[in-house]
Formats: C-alpha cells, sequence, structure tokens
C-alpha cells in the first residue's frame, strides 16, 4: 500500500518535474506568459466590437498577437548577458536611425516618424524604448551603485538625447515613454532622493522662466490647451467629451459586449486605437474595469518581483525599467481616455488596435522571461 | 596619490534596488487608485447624467465656420463678399474604405486628382471625425445627383458653405489678393481649432496681410443625433464671432483708371495720398482673376499663369525691382543743393559727354549733340546726364547713399502687406560684401542718373515722391484705413504713421528742385510738355528711361520678341497739384521705350481723374 502511493506519488512528481523542465526549456514565466494572453485575448475581444465587428481587422490584429508572442518567445531564448553586450550597439544604431528620420524620414500624418526602408516602414523610436533603458542598465552595470552625479548626467544625457530627437518628429506619447524608461533605471539604480530633489527644483524656475520669456502667446495657448483639452471641444476636448460619455454611460456593470452605443455609432474618434478603453468601459462598465487594472497591475507586481530576484545589476535595472514604463503606458492612456491626464496619443497596450507598439511591449516582456528564465539556480 | 576606488558591494545594491521597486509598487497602486477613483466618479456619480446624454439620443459636435470680413474700397464700393456655394466633403472615419468611396463618388461628380490630392493632403493634417471637403461649388445638377444616391454613400455629404467672391473680378487683384485652400503648411501655423471648419485662407494680397482679423473667431454647436443621424435639438451653441471688414484706402475708381491707362501693356502704377500715405491704387498688369483661386485651378491652368511671359502673377508693385532711371534726378540734385557742392545759379557745360579725370571712358549724354551750359533747373527740366555725373562724382556715393537713405529707396516702405521686396541702394559696404571689390568712382556716375546696381519698386519711388511732395514727411504707405465691426459697424480707423521726416538746412532747396519739376510738365522745352500743355492744375513731375540689361542666358524668348523685350523701361513720377499736392504717382511701363511718351500719359490720366472727378464721389 504504502509502497504503491509512493510509486504514484513519485510519479507525479516526476510529471511535474518534467512540466517544469519542458516549460523551462522554453524559457517562459508561467505567471506573466498566462497574463499577458489573457490580456491579448480580452483585447481581440473589445476590439471586435470596437471595430463595429469587423471580422477582417480580428484577423489581422491576431496575426499581430502572433507576430508579438513570436518575438516575445525569440527574445526569452537569449541570455541575459548577450543581451548586455548588444546594449550599446542597439543605442547607437538606434540614436542614428532617429537622426536619418528627422532629416529624410517620410513625413505620415504631419509628423516625421517613418523610414522608408523599401519593403517596411519603420519607426526607430519604437527601437529606442527598448534600447534607452538597456542602454542606461549597460553603463550602470559594472558600476558602484548608488550613481556618483557625474554617473547621473551621463546617464540622464542618454536619455535626453533620444526624447528630444522624439518629440521633436514629434511624437509626444513616445518621448514620455522614452524618457520615463531612462528616468527609471536611474531611480532603480539607486539615485539619491536629496539629488532628485534638486533636480526638480532646479527644473521648476527654468520652467517657469521658460514659459515667461521663451514662448509665444499662441505656443502658451496650445500648452493650456494641452493641459486642458476640455476647454478645445473641436480639437482633443472632442475625444474627452465623447469619452466621458461613453465610460460614464457604462454605469457599474456596463451595457455588455457589443451593446456600447456611444462607440458604435461613430461618436467616440478613435474607438479602435487610443481610446478603446472608453468603449470597454461602456460595455463593461466599473466591475470590467476595475478587473482590466487588476489584471495591468498583476503583471506590474510579476516584473517588479521578476526584477527583484534577477542575480546582477544590468538584468535587475533593465527588467525594473521596462516594467514601471510598462505601467506608465497604460497610467498615461487610461489617464487620458478618463480625462485626468492630457491627450498625449499612446495606445493601450496589448488592446489597442495596431501593430508596432504591440511587437515592442512584447520584446520587453520577452526580455523580462529571459532575465527569469536564465538565473543560475543557487543553493538556497 | 592616493584615488578612491568604490567597490560594488551587491548585498547593499539590492537592498537598495528592492527598496525602490517596492515604493514604485505602492506608487504605482495609489496611481491606480486614482483612475478607479475617477472611473467611480464617472460610472457611478456621474452615470445618470451621461446615460442621458447618451441613452437615445447622442451628442454631436460641430463647428460653426465665422463669416470671413467683407472689404471695401474707400467710397464704400464692395471688393470682397461672401456668396454660398455647395461643397461635397467626406468624414474619413465614417467611411469604409476612402479609395472606393472617391471612385464611385467621381461618377456623379466631376473630381480631378488635384482635388484628390489635395483631400489628402488635408484629411492627414486634421483628425479622422472632422468633415473635409472634397470639391467645391458643385453645379445644381451635381448637387441633384449626389441627394439621390446619398444612401450609398454614408459619411460623405453635402455641405453649403459661404465661398470667397471678388465682384470686380480682376480689378486691384494685386492689391486684395484672395483666398485659397488651406494647405499643410497653413494648418500648422494656425489655431486648428479655430480653422476647424474653415476650407479657405487667405493667400497674398490683403486677404493674406489681414488673415487673423477677417478670419474671426470660431463657433461650437452641440446637438443630439438620433440613431440615423437626424439632428433632434441643439443643446449648445457658442455663435460663431464674424471677422470684421475691412475699409482700404484703394479708390476703386482711380484703380479701375490705372489699370485701363496701362492697358496691354506690362508694368505697374502706384499711386499715394501724400498727406497720409494711404494708397490709393496699386495697379500691376496684366492682371488674373482671384475667383479661379478660390474656386481651386487646376495644374495647366495654374502653370500657364506662373509660366506666362508676362508674369500676370508677379506683383510689380510691390515686387518689381527697376533701375530708376532719371527719375532719380530731382533726389541727387536735392542733395547736391543741401549738402553745398552746387548752388542755384551754379552751371555746368554739357558737350554731350562726360569723363573722368585720367580716364578715357566717355559717359554719354542722351542728347549727343549736349545741353551747353546747364544749370540745376534746366538739368532737370531737360534731364541733363552730364550735369548729374559731375554732380554725383563731386557728392561721392557715401553721401549719395545716406542721402538718398531718407527717402526710404533701398528700405522696405512697411506698407501693410506682405512680400514687398527692398530692392537696392548701393553702398561702398554693400559692395565689399556682396561682390568682394571696391567701389569704383565710375559707379558713381551710372548711380547718379539711375542706372547700374541702382534698383527702386514702383511703390518705392512713389513714397518718395510722396515725401518730396510734402517736403519731407516719409509717411508709410498704407492700404488699410479701418476696421469695421460687421455688426455695429462702428469703425476702428488705423491712424497713419510717419516713418521719418527728412530736414534740411536750407528749406528753400525743396521749392527748387519743385519748381524744376514743374518744368518738366509746364516748361516750354521740358521732357514731358506734352501732358502739361492742357492741364487744368499744376504737376511737378520726372520722366525716366531705364535700360535693360539684356536676357539672361537660361530663359527662351521668341524670336521676334526680343527687340520688344530688350527695349527701355518707361518711368514717371509726379504729384499735383503742386501748391497743394493731393496725389503722388508712379509709373512704370516695362519696354515702355520712352518716359515721356509712355509712362507720363498714363499719370496724367490718373490724376485727371483723381483731381477733376466731381467731389460727391470723396464720400469719406
Amino acid at each position: 500500500m504504502l509502497d504503491s502511493s509512493y510509486r504514484v506519488q513519485r510519479l507525479g512528481e516526476r510529471r511535474r518535474i518534467r512540466w517544469f523542465f519542458l516549460v523551462r526549456g522554453l524559457h517562459l514565466d508561467m505567471p506573466l506568459f498566462t497574463a499577458l494572453v489573457v490580456l491579448s485575448a480580452v483585447g481581440l475581444g473589445i476590439l471586435y466590437s470596437a471595430s463595429g465587428q469587423d471580422v477582417n481587422i480580428l484577423i489581422r490584429q491576431s496575426i499581430r498577437v502572433l507576430i508579438a508572442f513570436t518575438a516575445m518567445f525569440f527574445l526569452a531564448q537569449i541570455p541575459p548577458h548577450h543581451i548586455k553586450r548588444w546594449a550599446p550597439w542597439i543605442f547607437t544604431f538606434g540614436l542614428s536611425l532617429l537622426v536619418a528620420v528627422l532629416t529624410i524620414g517620410e513625413i505620415g500624418k504631419g509628423a516625421q516618424r517613418w523610414l522608408d526602408l523599401g519593403l517596411f516602414r519603420f519607426q526607430p523610436s519604437e527601437l529606442m524604448k527598448i534600447a534607452v533603458p538597456m542602454m542606461v542598465a549597460w553603463y550602470f552595470a559594472e558600476r558602484a551603485l548608488p550613481p556618483s552625479n557625474a554617473q547621473l548626467l551621463v546617464a540622464g544625457l542618454l536619455t535626453i538625447a533620444p526624447t528630444l530627437l522624439i518629440a521633436k518628429q514629434p511624437d509626444l506619447g513616445t518621448a514620455v515613454l522614452i524618457c520615463s524608461s531612462g528616468l527609471f533605471v536611474l531611480l532603480l539604480a539607486g539615485m539619491r532622493w536629496r539629488t532628485v530633489t534638486s533636480v526638480i527644483l532646479l527644473v521648476i524656475p527654468l520652467g517657469w522662466l521658460f514659459w515667461e520669456f521663451g514662448m509665444h502667446d499662441y505656443q502658451r495657448g496650445r500648452v493650456l490647451t494641452f493641459l486642458n483639452p476640455e476647454n478645445d471641444p473641436l480639437g482633443a476636448g472632442y475625444h474627452i467629451i465623447q469619452s466621458k460619455i461613453a465610460i460614464g454611460s457604462g454605469g457599474i456593470y456596463g451595457k455588455g459586449w457589443l451593446n456600447g452605443t456611444q462607440s458604435h455609432l461613430e461618436f467616440l474618434p478613435e474607438r479602435s486605437t487610443d481610446f478603446i478603453f472608453a468603449v470597454f468601459s461602456e460595455e463593461f462598465g466599473l466591475i470590467g474595469t476595475i478587473l482590466l487594472l487588476l489584471l495591468y497591475l498583476f503583471i506590474v507586481v510579476r516584473g517588479l518581483y521578476i526584477a527583484n530576484e534577477a542575480q546582477n545589476t544590468f538584468s535587475r535595472l533593465l527588467a525594473g525599467s521596462l516594467i514601471l514604463t510598462f505601467f506608465v503606458y497604460f497610467f498615461v492612456n487610461i489617464g487620458m481616455v478618463v480625462g485626468i491626464l492630457p491627450v498625449v496619443g499612446l495606445p493601450l497596450p496589448l488592446i489597442s488596435y495596431g501593430g508596432t507598439s504591440m511587437v515592442t511591449i512584447m520584446i520587453g516582456f520577452g526580455i523580462l522571461m529571459s532575465i527569469q528564465t536564465h538565473r543560475k539556480l543557487l543553493p538556497a | 596619490m592616493i584615488t578612491r576606488v568604490t567597490l560594488k558591494d551587491h548585498l547593499r545594491e539590492t537592498r537598495l534596488f528592492t527598496n525602490r521597486a517596492l515604493l514604485a509598487l505602492i506608487i504605482s497602486v495609489a496611481l491606480t487608485l486614482v483612475v478607479v477613483g475617477r472611473l467611480v466618479y464617472l460610472q457611478i456619480i456621474g452615470h445618470e447624467h451621461f446615460k442621458t446624454l447618451s441613452h437615445d439620443n447622442r451628442v454631436n459636435i460641430t463647428p460653426l465656420p465665422p463669416t470671413r470680413g467683407l472689404i471695401y474700397d474707400r467710397n464704400g464700393v464692395l471688393l470682397a463678399q461672401n456668396l454660398p456655394a455647395f461643397s461635397v466633403e467626406i468624414v474619413p472615419e465614417q467611411v469604409r474604405d476612402l479609395d472606393t468611396t472617391i471612385t464611385e463618388l467621381s461618377e456623379l461628380i466631376e473630381i480631378d486628382d488635384d482635388d484628390i490630392e489635395r483631400f489628402h493632403k488635408i484629411r492627414k493634417q486634421k483628425p479622422a471625425f472632422a468633415s473635409i471637403p472634397l470639391r467645391f461649388r458643385l453645379n445644381e445638377e451635381e448637387v441633384a445627383r449626389f441627394a439621390v444616391n446619398r444612401h450609398r454613400f454614408p459619411g460623405v455629404d453635402i455641405a453649403a458653405r459661404l465661398m470667397r467672391d471678388y465682384p470686380l473680378d480682376q480689378r486691384a487683384v494685386h492689391a486684395i489678393g484672395y483666398v485659397g485652400r488651406i494647405n499643410e503648411d497653413e494648418l500648422r501655423r494656425v489655431d486648428p481649432s479655430n480653422y476647424a471648419g474653415t476650407t479657405h485662407i487667405g493667400k497674398i494680397g490683403v486677404e493674406k496681410a489681414y488673415e487673423n482679423i477677417l478670419h474671426g473667431v470660431v463657433g461650437i454647436k452641440h446637438v443630439e443625433i438620433n440613431a440615423l443621424g437626424r439632428v433632434l435639438r441643439v443643446i449648445k451653441e457658442n455663435k460663431s464671432l464674424p471677422g470684421q471688414n475691412l475699409i482700404l484706402t484703394i479708390d476703386a475708381q482711380l484703380q479701375e483708371e490705372a489699370e485701363k491707362a496701362l492697358g496691354e501693356n506690362r508694368g505697374a502704377v502706384v499711386a499715394l495720398d501724400p498727406r497720409t500715405g494711404d494708397v490709393l491704387a496699386l495697379a500691376s498688369t496684366p492682371t488674373y482673376d482671384s475667383n479661379l483661386f478660390v474656386a481651386g485651378l487646376d495644374a495647366k491652368t495654374y502653370g500657364e499663369l506662373q509660366q506666362s511671359l508676362d508674369q500676370p502673377l508677379f506683383n510689380r508693385a510691390l515686387r518689381g525691382q527697376y533701375p530708376p532711371g532719371s527719375t532719380i534726378k530731382p533726389f541727387i540734385g536735392l542733395a547736391g543743393l543741401e549738402y553745398n557742392k552746387i548752388g542755384t545759379q551754379n552751371k555746368t557745360f554739357c558737350p554731350g559727354w562726360y569723363s573722368l579725370r585720367g580716364d578715357t571712358h566717355r559717359y554719354r549724354d542722351w542728347k549727343r549733340a549736349g545741353h551747353g551750359a546747364t544749370d540745376l533747373r534746366k538739368a532737370i527740366a531737360q534731364s541733363c546726364d552730364v550735369f548729374f555725373y559731375d554732380l554725383s562724382h563731386t557728392l561721392g556715393i557715401d553721401l549719395i547713399h545716406a542721402f538718398l537713405s531718407q527717402f526710404g529707396f533701398g528700405a522696405l516702405t512697411g506698407i501693410d502687406l506682405t512680400g514687398e521686396l527692398p530692392a537696392l541702394l548701393p553702398s561702398r559696404n554693400w559692395k565689399r560684401r556682396i561682390h568682394a571689390q571696391p567701389w569704383y568712382p565710375g559707379e558713381t556716375l551710372i548711380v547718379g542718373i539711375g542706372q547700374g546696381y541702382n534698383l527702386t519698386t514702383p511703390l518705392q519711388l512713389a513714397t518718395a515722391t510722396a515725401t518730396l511732395a510734402t517736403r519731407g514727411s516719409n509717411w508709410r504707405p498704407r492700404i488699410v484705413h479701418a476696421l469695421q465691426d460687421p455688426n455695429t459697424l462702428a469703425l476702428d480707423i488705423i491712424s497713419p504713421l510717419i516713418t521719418n521726416t527728412v530736414e534740411f538746412n536750407n528749406p528753400d532747396n525743396w521749392d527748387q528742385v519743385i519748381a524744376a519739376m514743374t518744368e518738366v510738365v509746364h516748361g516750354r522745352r521740358g521732357t514731358a510738355r506734352a501732358i502739361g500743355e492742357d492741364a487744368e492744375y499744376i504737376i511737378a513731375g520726372k520722366t525716366g528711361t531705364a535700360q535693360v540689361f539684356g536676357i539672361k542666358q537660361d530663359e527662351r524668348y521668341v524670336e521676334e520678341e526680343i527687340d520688344l523685350r530688350l527695349r527701355d523701361h518707361a518711368l514717371f513720377i509726379a504729384f499735383a497739384p503742386v501748391a497743394n499736392p493731393r496725389i503722388a504717382v508712379s509709373v512704370i511701363v516695362e519696354n515702355g521705350g520712352s518716359g515721356s511718351g509712355v509712362a507720363a500719359p498714363v499719370a496724367r490720366k490718373i490724376m485727371d481723374q483723381y483731381l477733376l472727378r466731381e467731389p460727391v464721389n470723396d464720400a469719406r
């Protein structure tokens, strides 16, 4: 009796171990992977509704999801030390592309973001979303932390240069992401609070001086509109007014999947892309949105856990920065849709229609998984 | 020497990281809670309100484009108005396949490639929910055809818009300018919200220079729309603020006379009121029909206009740069008197040519036989070159440059129109800077008779003449007299502005030169005596003939035309009546031949029209 139960137990354990090694061999972090799959599925579901039940759009987006997951899987196989070795090269490459975009970039949608490579068009700022945290983490990897002021200055420049190039395109949303990804590395590296405070104290009067003397009246007007879009009901404010009606009319329980009225009757602009969260809120209500936010938060918690478990400075800083930037990503989008942040034009990660940014995000998660699954197992 | 080496402390770094990561997590959760708070506010507290807004009826916001200000001449003649016209417009977001829709539309309505190209350019600049015009000025048949097929085109609609119209067609087109469809560049420079419902923008002339005054402020209409897209009620409406009307200083009648007097010639006329700088007429011929630009030109017509040898689009009055020829002589004469280089009694002997000492080159007078003994009065009246060769040699380029600058030569006049050119008043510095060469004395002689590097615009010549007429008051030329509130019709008059005042040690010098200019027209041997014989008022004037220095290598001219286009430009400046000048005129006729034969009669017709007409017309 005892023997057989023992055997059953052994068998179960063996199976578990085999499963463990199989998953380990795939280099996937199961909790994170599961959450991402659920999120993407939710995304496809809501896109189907937002697009007016357009099967073509659904198919196109599904293909993008598959490509993005493939990219993630591919990245997860690359050990972090390789990624670290490439960091400066990727960064330099990306920075030169940004300069190229500003000089020869094709003008699309009134902003110079795209580089036409003949076969396909490529947005170098997407590359920089990964390259900047990689570069700054690389810079701190072998240095003693917390960083000295001189080191902070260098790291700051590595962040600011691409940020300014992208802001000039102008792509404000991406500039915000790239700037924060660099700053997160600085903060996670242990930048002293004293330094943080002094930088802030320095920036405030500079900003005021620029506002008073460096700007024309019409530019100030544009900044004010930007900060308070509801004053501009024919521009950015139009989105906010419509999205507030959509969200508010959803109530606690929502109108149900495919039953959103605001979004389906052409009142809500950009409902498949930047403003898809309003469609979600209208259809799934407060309960649905809280569940969605919890799902996002779970991903952030898991990401921070992976960062904290990482075994060297580079991995730790890179993982931490990537996951916090992901937080900024969805927080800025949702904040903009619910009308508490300015409209900067960022998609809702993994849910909004569109492929480029999704691939970048999943590459980031691929790196996180690589960091988590290439750890050397240490005796406890 | 001791260098401090900080070693990596892994344990400390890990602890530091954990602390920071924990803090980041706390902040993330806190920020998410803020979002949740906002959602609670919208979805629980505001739920009823938003539900009402969304229930069966939905809110739509549309821009109400303001009515563009009208343009009148100084006597109330309407120069630019707005007429209703139909256009077909598309909301890209509501259209599934834009290309197919446009192709299908073009079976009902004539749409050419230019329309499509422009549509796509504007579309990229505007949000996807904005209504973007595809074609303007549909005829009634097209409107009817579309109306029948409207159900086939969701997101496409006919809009009635006010379109700019210039009732006098080609009249004063270089002064008024025109509006045209907004392009990408312009859209980037204006407030996109204020132009949300606007399709046209001032491109040139007064329409461009006063765009922000003419345009007005956009209005907003919040309307409830049912599921079928029908407007149920207007929730809120902020009326648009119409643009201000403009009252120009232009006199439409005088403008007509000026354009008629120029006739088929290429040329320009600027007539000013010397007492205020008011531009009474600003003509540049040939002209073109500005209404074509409002409707949108096809590439072919535009190409023809642009490549025409006669350059109808070129504003000669503001941008044409011509050698002033002999019209510069009164000013050089004034300089001679003011700097005491000559007296009124001084005589120079003119044998028909002039040479600098030590140089065998002969600078010729236009009159081969010479003028004999010549004083200033005779030199101006008969346009003696040798007298002015000698005088400018005595003055030197530095004094000439300093003196002529006071009259506004070589500088922008500051007229309230865009695109004016400064032309060129040469100086030693300029030559060193541009040509990296010193100034040669021979060049001073040529400048003294208005040739060589010297260039002026017709507008500059007119302001300088006006300064002469007022004995030193240099008023900034202005084309807008007043702004008018479209509702109250209250006038906001723009006061004239003096740029600078030319003051002389001896004010008699003015009288001397003006007397000489009077002799040009009324003297027995004056160069423009032909127009003075039967004049009912006294005119002071000066003829000029400017050489054309051949044509550029890369330009191709028709064989027979070469001679015609190499002929001299004819110039004439004048003001009248001499005792109390009310009008100052500059006339340039390209390749007109002689100033006295061609340009002076044009000026006479204009002055006759203005000074001899029934005073009833001058309502102001």
